[in-house]
């Protein structure tokens, strides 16, 4: 029982952090309709972004813990909504009224690019840091000697996570820009001539998405402590299964999809076997979708004939 | 749903603003700015874990400044270059129309031109092992986009796993021969065989999945198979893979030095480049055969029964299409192709790992496709020359290649987004076979 | 001949969610007749068309189907494809379905797809190219010309269906529906969008389909010239239930019929359907 409630913690620590970045792929699938390979490079940048300027900041001599971590979040934030920006200005606009695929394979190509831009720029070796956030509380301890942990790690990751989605939830259910984005969701043309800026709707939807993946690395970063520039494909995959088994398009489905694949992780690997742990969560994309095409969230298509 | 809007909507605001010296200077600025905040950290900052294992960090303001000082100038040359090329010339009119004709008119004639020069190319570069090695990649390639093209270009569903049946293929040959002795000739259909029927097997309950939802599916299919690879180490030596794979023998006579051997038998000289140029005549004959049977089949019912499921899924169910099935067929037949490339690599490579079958070799394969033009053979082979051959120039490149290829592959998609041929020729026709433009073509909602 | 009418329609209920779309709906369409299904917008006669063409399902309900030789089939039970099939049924789309990427004859080697795929040896004898394979090609083939032929468009057999114009396009879905060898034709507003000439045109077609090849149809129209001019039933719906049946003459004299059709005005809705007759 301890045991499961140590998985538990662990896997919706997981499961916020691969939540975030689904809400990217599943903004920009509602909104544009494609899925933005490059967005786990996104959060890879996100999490070097956070890292390089966590150094800078000890070294200047910033010593309070939560200041330093409030400019890295900032400055993390604001410099990959940069990138989000600028990849869709310079890779998806130009292709937005062309044929499916050619947006898909543009979005792959970024994807690489990003990958190769940070082995270049920053090196291909993992960067460790030391815990910058130490300490937690003991919840229970079993007679079997077996301690249910809650790190403050644990803590500021999924108070982090839930601050930031009810702000991004009232950006997007209260704001002038949120409704746009509703508008641009269902019909941009109608959007268009009822006087919504389109193309300034589409980028915003890319600079908020980037900027939760820059959230998600930040988090990546505490919790795991390392970053390496390959990390974004295997957590894009898996928050992009999220994504759809939530149910693409929804936003509740993201967090929903992200927190399921992090709870499959996590007890995966504890019960059965580690190596296969993204097997299982990816065996279960493909059950949940063969019996509910849309995900758990999504809303039914209806054939039109 | 966003294809609605022509190229030339009053909503899209680009190429109709004033175009003039402050303009563009403008514009060089503000790209110079947005370089400056997207590389301030990631290339001004430097860091590397010191001999300590601590994280040290390093500035490289020189070369931040050298980037965006380039992005500058490269920002006023191509307004310029957009200016000179007229008021609307984005990348999408850089190639005129009449390229787009000539192409297809020179295609009838390249095809045949090429072919002839491939059937020479061992004997024009016999002591050139590089260039030999390099056709044997290239027509690799080209044979796994002539089959990943049956399932994407043809039938319409959108692959992004094509990579598991190319390890299908190449684990089938490497087990089957290293454990029973199998010999490549009898492996080879039987790893066409094991792919097809994986493909069947995955295809079976996730072909009524449409769309992004098919793509994802594949991709998540293509992982598990890679993951497999890896851990099932009793079977598939992990990662360390499958060594000592027999190499091809001429129908039973080896390519090796001394008795029995082919060389020995026929009286001349061993050669180690005997093998090589055996090896791109198998694989020129195995890629033949896939373009021979996919255009047969294109010319037959199920072929046709493909391209109709691309264009409308609704109207073949009227029509009394099973689409399920006719899916599975193209699903199956392009893994079939998949697991005699798999096969080939195999027995060329001698040496399998996990690590060749990464998701993007499926994305390599499927780039390949679409800049050839969905549909088209004679694309994809061009494709494939242009971006393993290209691949293959920039090899001086060394750490900055993938950037490069990256790059590239965005710039040909925004340049050409319905790939090289833009044109599908007709499977029959009564007086005169017209192709018909891509713009008509639909590109499938699987 | 069997002596059953080609279709019945039994009970027909179609809900979605908490719409009833179609409710309890039975009609009959006769042998070698032209049955129209009229009805204001929004009464339910494409949901009729996709039960019977089994692109829905319906709630509950018997879809009969006889063909000539006596042989039934109870559409409801059937898969999609069977419907073309096994039972012969063929259809046109309101927002007309061709293939636009493929040529008008493609179009109609694709309808032909079930036999060819037989004689083709499901693609083995085809791959080999047997002599069999290749002279039931030919004869797909004739076919096809025929009916190019029949609808006006042979000279247009090697062009990309999405090139046609509409009125072209819809003649073509019609000769393509007509490819597969249907004993029943079903049209979802096959005069949509023509003009007066082309209108005239798809009335003779449809009238040489019924008599010269013992093909029955049910047709959805808005244009009651169409509707009056050539069909011999005329099946009325409104809000999922049938309101009038008869032939056409009874339903332009049905005061049910003109008051669904322009509201509870009588008079003025006379007025206007004397005038489109």
């Amino acid at each position: 029982m301890d045991y499961f409630a140590q998985q538990l913690i662990n896997g919706l620590v997981l499961g916020s952090i691969y939540g975030l970045i689904a809400i990217g792929y599943t903004m920009v699938y509602g909104i544009v309709g494609m899925i933005n390979f490059a967005h786990g490079d996104v959060f890879m940048i996100g999490g070097f972004i956070a890292l390089i300027s966590f150094l800078v900041l000890v070294s200047v001599g910033l010593t309070a813990v939560p200041v330093i971590l409030l400019i890295v979040l900032l400055v993390s934030m604001a410099i990959t909504a940069l990138y989000g920006w600028t990849i869709e200005r310079i890779a998806y606009r130009p292709l937005r009224h062309s044929f499916r695929l050619a947006p898909m394979l543009s979005a792959i190509g970024m994807s690489f690019v990003l990958t190769n831009f940070s082995q270049v720029s920053q090196g291909a070796r993992v960067k460790p840091v030391p815990p910058i956030i130490t300490g937690g509380y003991t919840l229970h301890e079993g007679d079997s000697g077996f301690v249910v942990q809650l790190s403050n790690v644990q803590i500021v990751v999924v108070i982090t996570t839930i601050v930031l989605l009810g702000l991004f939830t009232w950006l997007v259910s209260r704001t002038r820009l949120g409704r746009d984005m509703r508008a641009c969701e269902q019909d941009q043309t109608m959007a268009a001539l009822l006087g919504v800026d389109v193309d300034r709707t589409i980028s915003m939807t890319f600079v908020i998405g980037a900027a939760l993946a820059a959230v998600a690395g930040m988090m990546y970063l505490l919790y795991y402590g390392l970053v390496d520039f390959f990390m974004g494909f295997v957590a894009g995959i898996k928050a992009f299964t999220a994504a759809v088994l939530g149910g693409i398009g929804s936003l509740p489905g993201a967090m929903l999809g992200g927190l399921a694949i992090g709870l499959i992780e996590t007890f995966w690997s504890a019960y059965f076997s580690v190596e296969y742990k993204d097997v299982a969560a990816f065996s279960i994309l493909i059950v949940v979708l063969i019996f509910m095409p849309t995900g758990l969230l999504g809303r039914p298509e209806v054939e039109k004939v | 749903m966003s294809a609605s809007l022509p190229p030339s909507s009053p909503f899209q605001s680009n190429g109709s603003e004033p175009v003039g010296a402050a303009f563009i200077l403008k514009k060089a600025v503000l790209s110079a700015l947005v370089a400056l905040g997207l590389f301030s950290l990631m290339v001004g900052v430097r860091t590397e874990a010191g001999q300590s294992g601590q994280l040290e960090y390093w500035t490289r303001f020189g070369e931040l400044a050298s980037l965006v000082g380039a992005v500058f100038v490269g920002s006023i040359a191509v307004e310029l270059l957009r200016l000179w090329l007229g008021p609307r010339g984005g990348f999408g009119s850089f190639v005129p129309a009449s390229v787009q004709s000539g192409l297809s008119v020179a295609g009838r004639y390249l095809a045949p031109a090429l072919l002839i020069f491939t059937f020479l190319v061992p004997v024009i570069f016999y002591n050139q092992r590089y260039i030999l090695d390099l056709g044997i990649l290239v027509l690799t390639y080209v044979m796994l986009g002539w089959g990943l093209n049956v399932v994407v270009g043809l039938a319409g569903l959108l692959d992004l796993g094509y990579v598991a049946f190319y390890a299908v293929g190449a684990y089938s040959y490497g087990l089957l021969s290293t454990t029973f002795g199998l010999s490549f000739w009898i492996c080879l259909p039987l790893a066409g065989i094991l792919a097809a029927f994986w493909g069947v097997l995955l295809g079976f309950p996730v072909l009524r999945l449409r769309g992004d939802y098919l793509a994802i599916v594949t991709l998540a299919f293509g992982e598990i198979i890679r993951l497999v690879l890896i851990n099932w180490q009793e079977v598939t030596g992990g990662p360390n893979g499958v060594s000592g794979i027999p190499r091809p023998t001429l129908f039973g006579i080896p390519l090796t030095p001394g008795e029995g051997g082919l060389a020995a038998m026929l009286g001349i000289p061993f050669s180690p480049t005997h093998r090589i140029v055996f090896l791109f005549y198998l694989i020129l004959a195995l890629a033949l055969l896939t373009n021979w049977v996919t255009i047969r089949l294109r010319r037959l019912p199920i072929g046709r029964a493909w391209e109709a499921l691309r264009e409308d899924e609704v109207a073949c169910r009227a029509l009394g299409i099973n689409i399920t099935t006719t899916k599975l067929t193209a699903f199956a037949t392009g893994a079939m192709f998949g697991g005699f490339a798999g096969a080939f690599f195999a027995t060329r490579q001698g040496f399998i790992s996990p690590e060749s079958f990464t998701f993007q070799e499926s994305a390599l394969v499927l780039a390949i496709v679409v800049l050839g033009g969905m549909g088209s053979q004679l694309g994809v082979a061009l494709a494939a020359l242009a971006m393993i051959g290209g691949f293959e120039l920039f090899r001086s490149l060394e750490v900055y290649r993938m950037l490069v290829f990256g790059l590239a592959m965005v710039l040909i998609m925004i340049w050409r987004p319905r790939g090289i041929v833009g044109h599908r020729a007709p499977t029959v026709f009564l007086e005169k076979s017209k192709s018909i433009s891509s713009d008509l073509v639909k590109e499938g909602h699987g | 001949m069997s002596s059953a009418p080609i279709l019945a329609l039994e009970n027909l209920t179609m809900r979605f969610g908490g719409i009833v779309a179609v409710n309890a709906l039975s009609f009959t369409a006769q042998r070698k007749q032209i049955t129209a299904l009229i009805g204001p917008n929004g009464a339910g006669k494409t949901t009729v068309f996709n039960c019977i063409t089994g692109f829905y399902k319906p709630t509950s309900g018997v879809i009969r189907l006889t063909h000539d030789d006596g042989a039934q089939f109870e559409m409801q039970k059937l898969k999609d494809y069977n419907i073309s099939k096994q039972a012969k049924v063929a259809r046109t789309f309101q927002n007309i379905r061709l293939f636009p990427g493929m040529t008008a004859l493609e179009n109609l080697m694709v309808a032909q797809h079930n036999a060819l795929m037989k004689a083709s040896g499901l693609t083995f004898l085809g791959l080999l190219g047997v002599p069999s394979w290749r002279a039931a090609e030919q004869s797909a083939i004739d076919n096809a010309v025929f009916w190019l032929k029949r609808v006006g468009l042979l000279d247009r057999a090697d062009d990309a269906a999405g090139n046609f114009a509409y009125g072209d396009q819809r003649r073509l879905e019609i000769a393509r529906a007509m490819c597969t060898g249907p004993a029943l034709l079903c049209l979802d507003e096959p005069a949509a969008g023509l003009n007066a000439r082309e209108s005239g045109a798809l009335n003779e077609l449809l009238l040489s389909i019924r008599s010269d090849h013992g093909t029955s149809i049910l047709l959805i129209e808005h244009d009651m010239s169409v509707v009056m001019e050539i069909s011999d039933r005329v099946v009325v719906m409104d809000y999922g239930v049938k309101i009038a049946e008869g032939t056409p003459r009874e339903i332009r004299d049905d005061p049910k019929v003109i008051a669904a059709y322009l509201g509870t005005d009588e008079e003025e809705a006379a007025a206007v359907m004397e005038a489109e007759a």
